[in-house]
């Protein structure tokens, strides 16, 4: 049992070290840059400078003096609201859905689940040409506009409502999936114990269902809502890279503009919000937990 | 209870369904549809061909692009599967406590924080250490975020698992090594092939990673599709497009049939 026992020891040490020489160690690094000084040909100089964060709100004027600058903030905002509507979205169509779904005979529920899940194996890239095409000149959607005899426009493509469409088509199956699981567990007595006590379907859904499905509508929400404010394939394709979200605000520091230590900073703000939605949600849970 | 009273029927409901999967699926059959479009301009139809396939075929940076995403996709694969079945081991047979349950949060860290971060912090990372070799970068990255994708499956797999078969190997006089392959192995394969699909898949879709860690003679399909919509959307994009279609459906189906028969055999 030697042989077992030391495995305890191993099996665990090649997660450890991929996770600690790609992961642990270089967010550590992307600390310290984040208080560095930017180089003079890229790169950065190791120092320790609030200069970084300093930038993300103001900028310096002519004299040399602190002019408060709302540019990034503006980003953040843009960003964090983005990602809020995806998700408040993905939210209001994943109910319908995943209830018609859960109720579906149950032969019928792993294909429409397969349907669900089928579009999210699809490549990112592909899928977000897709409404590049869709939305783009002479597409789909400006068809429709004109078959619904909408007015002039002039171009679907490079707006907010873009870069919406297509961050609710690509993360709504993450949406689905966890609101499906707690519809599924629904106890559709309690559906009819609601309609024997003469409540209404509105009534039925906010008190029952939406209480009970909780759970997995949060569960979704962060699946949603990370990976849509860190996302950069939208705002660049679709969004036309004049409106910027924060992926790819980090993304041009270490491109063209090359101002690592500023990126850095960007990044770690990035970071914090998620670690900080993680830690609420991880809270939510464990107290829900102690409920029961 | 008629349907009109009836508090489980929500009216409308069906049909935001029926519109929701027509939604998802109309994007996918646009961009197949306008594949086979004669005309240079993607919106613009002009007449049914297949040109635009033979050009894709063709196109040797695409072919070598392809090429690069496949190799770092099955070295990834294979080291991230490895890796997290030598972790599910470990953690599938360990308490839920102290350091297990610290290792359970490293492994899955890559789920955790956002893509872009992570590109970010290897970026500065391996240029700190001078690494400069870009199929090498590429690698490295890839198998660390495909680690938990590949991991859960394979944990989950081995969670319903009981480790009676395995003793009653060892108790027959297997070495833990036979036991492994002969007893153990066997009864986790669904998991260990779902996983080892889950990452090839991420790989081969990566775009963030890929495109930040981008220097010549590593890039990889996505981003040099990327390159090709900056220059503006052609129907060859659309072939390509196609056949990357038709490679997850078949990549996702054979994954999903998998599973699925892994857990109708229990």
């Amino acid at each position: 049992m030697t042989v077992l026992r030391s495995f305890r020891f191993w099996g665990l040490v090649p997660a450890w070290a991929i996770m600690l020489f790609t992961l642990i160690i270089p967010v550590g690094i992307v600390i310290g840059v984040s208080f560095a000084e930017r180089g003079a040909y890229g790169g950065f100089e190791w120092s320790a400078n609030i200069d970084s964060y300093r930038e993300l709100l103001f900028s310096l004027g002519w004299t040399d003096e602190l002019e408060f600058t709302p540019k990034y903030l503006i980003i953040i905002g843009r960003t964090l609201a983005l990602g809020l509507a995806t998700t408040a979205i993905c939210m209001i169509l994943a109910l319908p859905v995943a209830y018609i779904i859960a109720q579906s005979p149950g032969r019928w529920k792993p294909l429409l689940i397969y349907l669900v899940t089928l579009p999210f194996w699809v490549s990112m890239i592909v899928r977000v040409y897709a409404w590049l095409i869709i939305l783009g000149n002479n597409g789909l959607a400006e068809k429709l506009w004109r078959f619904v005899g909408g007015g002039e426009i002039d171009t679907f493509l490079f707006t907010p409502g873009a870069m919406l469409a297509g961050m609710v088509y690509s993360y709504i199956p993450l949406m689905v999936l966890p609101v499906f699981a707690a519809i599924e567990k629904l106890d559709p007595a309690l559906l009819e114990a609601s309609h024997d006590l003469y409540g209404n379907r509105w009534v039925t859904l906010r008190k029952i269902i939406l209480p009970l499905t909780w759970p997995g509508l949060a569960a979704g929400a962060i699946l949603v809502f990370v990976p849509a404010i860190g996302t950069v394939l939208e705002p660049m394709l679709l969004g036309g890279g004049k409106l910027m979200m924060m992926g790819t605000l980090i993304q041009s520091q270490f491109g063209g503009a090359r101002n690592w230590p500023f990126g850095a900073a960007i990044a770690l703000v990035l970071m914090a919000i998620v670690v900080v939605l993680l830690m609420l949600n991880a809270r939510r849970a464990s107290r829900k937990e102690a409920l029961l | 209870m008629n349907r009109a009273t009836d508090v489980r029927h929500y009216p409308g409901a069906r049909l935001v369904t029926l519109i929701f999967f027509i939604w998802l699926y109309l994007p996918i059959g646009v961009v197949v549809w306008y594949s086979f479009n004669e005309n240079r301009l993607v919106s613009v139809w002009s007449g049914f061909s297949t040109k635009w396939y033979a050009a894709a075929l063709e196109n040797k940076a695409l072919l070598a692009a392809l090429e690069v995403s496949f190799i770092v996709a099955v070295i990834a694969t294979i080291g991230a599967t490895l890796i997290a079945l030598c972790a599910a081991m470990v953690l599938s047979r360990a308490p839920r406590r102290g350091i297990f349950q610290l290792s359970e949060a490293v492994v899955n860290m890559p789920l955790m924080l956002p893509e872009i971060v992570v590109a970010v912090a290897v970026l500065i990372l391996f240029s700190q250490i001078g690494l400069t070799n870009g199929m090498l970068k590429l690698i490295l990255a890839h198998t660390a975020f495909c680690t938990p994708f590949a991991f859960l499956p394979i944990r989950a797999r081995m969670q319903g698992m009981t480790l009676e078969m395995e003793e009653a190997a060892r108790d027959l006089f297997a070495s833990p090594w036979v036991a492994f392959r002969r007893v153990t192995l066997p009864m986790i394969a669904p998991g260990v092939f779902a996983g080892a699909m889950l990452a090839f898949v991420i790989s081969m879709d990566d775009f963030i990673t890929s495109n930040l860690l981008n220097s010549g003679g590593s890039t990889t399909l996505p981003v040099y599709i990327f390159g090709l919509i900056k220059r503006g959307t052609t129907p060859e994009l659309n072939a390509i497009s196609t056949l990357m279609i038709i490679a997850s459906l078949i990549i996702a189906t054979a994954a999903l049939v998998m599973s699925s028969r892994a857990m109708t055999r229990d």
